[in-house]
């Protein structure tokens, strides 16, 4: 995410002040932490730890089980494609398939100047294939309409 | 006079172009000096007509289907001169997949803009609860339960007996859960709910927490939904500034308000106690039951967790009666479903119906069979856990017993359809795979025995000892069903086996050579 501000320990502290006391905030305050730096930083973990009273190996088992959690920076665009059924069935397997043939691009493995990550259900399913680009959703996507989202990462527009 | 044009905000309508449609005919109404307000609104559910925009004339809303931003010059010379256009779908309520439909939760998406509380009450929003403030909570539950209103996401659990428990249950706090974690694929009447009607969710919680005495509600809403979150969000603001939530919500001195959490990617914490834990701030793992939730559930407290579609229904019950309500419906699936119609489908969309229509009622019907044009093999209802129904069982109907007796479930209300390109041994392999994908780790038969099941699933691709690998999967299906904590593992096994049932012939295919070159 291009808003992201680097990792800094008084900060990730008070990213995390205004969620102290709440009950149960830690995937908020991860959430807060991943939207203001871009990822979790490994250091944000004993801060987190201390804030909530948890072990260290709690905070980092929750982050480690959520899909959303980075655990490391990555300033690329990201297309979230959806591989659920109902894509399927409108042909989101052909469309990872030309990634691979025309980009390059193995989905969930490489990084380039974009991420495509697989995602299981956009809740956009009657106009299936879906994707989430940068968080802006894309309904009836195409090879046409991928081809022109990479070129568009590519060329370092958004 | 203000001409009052209406352009959805739903984000499946976005995802087709509805905000650039939106910005042209502002744009262009500006331009020419028009007295034009434009009103983003939820959508109709009707899809494939998306960005369908209307506009109000003589009481009713015409449409227009399929818009570009490149037609909103012509469409408003067309307006001011009184002349047709050529997207021009005539009264969007006269258009047979919308007249057909028993809309009773989704009356009012896609017509009123979903921030507005003005509209909401005009609308006939908060009947409802002021309803069941002035009936008392015992009343109020009587009512649900002779709706005979059955858990929407998919577990059918009669939602007035839960109401019931956590009512009769012991505890200073109690809460009220919403899970909106709708992760089904197929699936998004939460999501245009949330988009297009939000208030009617808030007051169904509401009704809930009024019910069972709880001054707390959660709702837990999938981080994939981002567009949802952001409009539930302004809604509670809304809410809360207007009094409807907060001090005095459920009448003098009676607290109640609503707190938004954005899920993390896990589709495991759809299972009511795994979003418990979630809540509570851990891994998304599934507590063995009991204790119910409804006795001992978020932070220990007694606890109603339903789905959107569940909340969302319970206003309506109370402004027109529990026997109104079970009017509609078959046997003991009373009421309406809202279906969810996707997939390789010509007309996808959201068609709330009576419960008891069938399968080919919807595919047929409303949907008018492929998007491909090709035959239409199989439908998946009820999500990723829900079995693979062909052809010859599209006559089944779509109630909770009904399914269960064809060995499958009803779920979340979605129908995913598939031409005759599809594989179904693929499919079953998916089934596996996306189980172990999110697996929560938890039990032993969901974790491992998914991993399993896809590479036996492989090998019976690979012609590898077909039947005896076809024995093993069927087995291992018993374990899956009878020793999982929950549905996830519960119930991969009715895509994996309604596939091998109805679809043997894909599971005797050539076999697939992967050679090196």
């Amino acid at each position: 995410m291009a808003s992201a501000s680097a990792f800094s320990e008084p900060a990730a502290r008070a990213t995390i002040a205004p969620f102290a006391g709440e009950a149960g905030s830690l995937l908020p305050i991860l959430h807060a932490l991943q939207k203001r730096f871009g990822y979790i930083d490994k250091r944000a973990v004993p801060i987190i730890a201390e804030a909530l009273n948890l072990s260290r190996a709690e905070v980092h088992g929750v982050v480690s089980f959520y899909h959303d959690f980075r655990v490391a920076p990555f300033e690329g665009r990201v297309l979230k494609l959806c591989r659920a059924e109902s894509c399927q069935a409108a042909g989101a397997d052909e469309l990872v398939a030309h990634l691979a043939a025309r980009h390059g691009l193995v989905v969930d493995r490489e990084v380039g100047p974009i991420k495509v990550e697989t995602v299981y259900c956009l809740g956009n399913c009657a106009l299936s294939p879906a994707a989430l680009i940068d968080g802006e959703p894309i309904g009836r996507l195409d090879a046409a309409r991928l081809d022109d989202v990479i070129a568009a990462a590519k060329a370092g527009g958004r | 006079m203000t001409t009052r044009l209406y352009v959805p905000g739903d984000s499946s309508a976005l995802s087709v172009g509805a905000g650039k449609v939106a910005s042209a005919l502002a744009i262009e109404a500006e331009r020419r000096g028009a007295d034009i307000a434009i009103v983003r609104t939820g959508s109709r559910g009707l899809f494939w007509l998306e960005p369908l925009v209307e506009i109000e004339e003589n009481g009713r809303r015409l449409g227009f289907a399929n818009v570009a931003p490149s037609d909103a010059a012509s469409l408003l010379d067309a307006l001011a001169a009184g002349r047709p256009h050529e997207k021009a779908v005539g009264a969007v309520e006269d258009i047979p997949y919308l007249k057909d439909q028993q809309r009773l939760t989704f009356a009012r998406c896609g017509l009123i803009d979903p921030l507005s509380l003005e509209d909401y009450r005009a609308a006939g929003g908060f009947a409802g609860v002021t309803r069941a403030l002035s009936l008392g909570p015992a009343a109020t539950v009587a009512e649900i339960i002779a709706s005979g209103l059955r858990g929407r996401g998919g577990a059918g659990f009669p939602t007035g007996v839960k109401w019931r428990t956590v009512a009769a249950a012991a505890g200073e706090q109690k809460y009220v859960v919403c899970n909106a974690d709708e992760g089904d694929s197929g699936t998004f009447a939460d999501r245009m709910l949330m988009e297009g009607d939000p208030f009617l969710i808030i007051e169904g919680m509401a009704i809930a927490g009024f019910a069972v005495g709880a001054s707390k509600g959660f709702i837990y809403i999938r981080s994939e939904y981002p567009h949802a979150f952001r409009t539930f969000c302004a809604a509670l603001a809304k809410a809360r500034s207007g009094g409807l939530l907060g001090p005095h919500a459920l009448g003098n001195g009676k607290p109640f308000d609503i707190e938004a959490r954005l899920g993390a990617g896990a589709y495991i914490c759809g299972e009511e106690t795994a979003l418990l834990e979630s809540l509570e701030g851990r891994r998304g793992q599934v507590r063995a039951k009991p204790p119910l939730p409804a006795l001992k559930g978020l932070f220990g407290a007694p606890t109603v967790v339903n789905n959107v579609l569940s909340f969302a229904a319970t206003p309506w019950i109370l402004a027109h009666g529990g026997k109104a309500y079970a009017d509609y419906g078959m046997g003991r699936s009373r009421g309406t479903q809202p279906f969810q119609l996707a997939g390789n489908v010509k007309r996808g969309g959201l068609i709330e119906l009576a419960l008891g229509a069938t399968i080919r009622r919807l595919v047929e019907d409303f949907g008018g069979g492929s998007r491909s044009g090709r035959p239409v093999r199989a439908v998946q209802v009820g999500g990723p856990l829900g079995a693979y129904f062909p052809q010859s069982l599209f006559d089944t109907p779509l109630d909770y017993e009904a399914m269960l007796a064809a060995k499958g479930m009803l779920g979340h209300g979605g129908l995913v359809v598939f031409d005759d390109q599809v594989d179904l041994a693929k499919q079953a392999r998916f089934a596996f795979a996306f189980c172990a994908f999110e697996s929560c780790g938890k039990c032993t038969p969901c974790r491992i025995g998914s991993t399993r099941g896809a590479e036996t699933i492989d090998k019976i691709i690979r012609g590898e000892r077909r039947h005896e690998n076809i024995a093993l999967v069927r087995d291992l299906c018993e374990t899956l069903t009878d020793g999982s904590l929950c549905a996830l593992g519960g119930l991969t096994p009715l895509p994996v086996l309604s596939a091998l049932d109805h679809f043997p012939e894909d599971f005797n295919r050539p076999p697939i050579m992967i050679a090196a070159e």
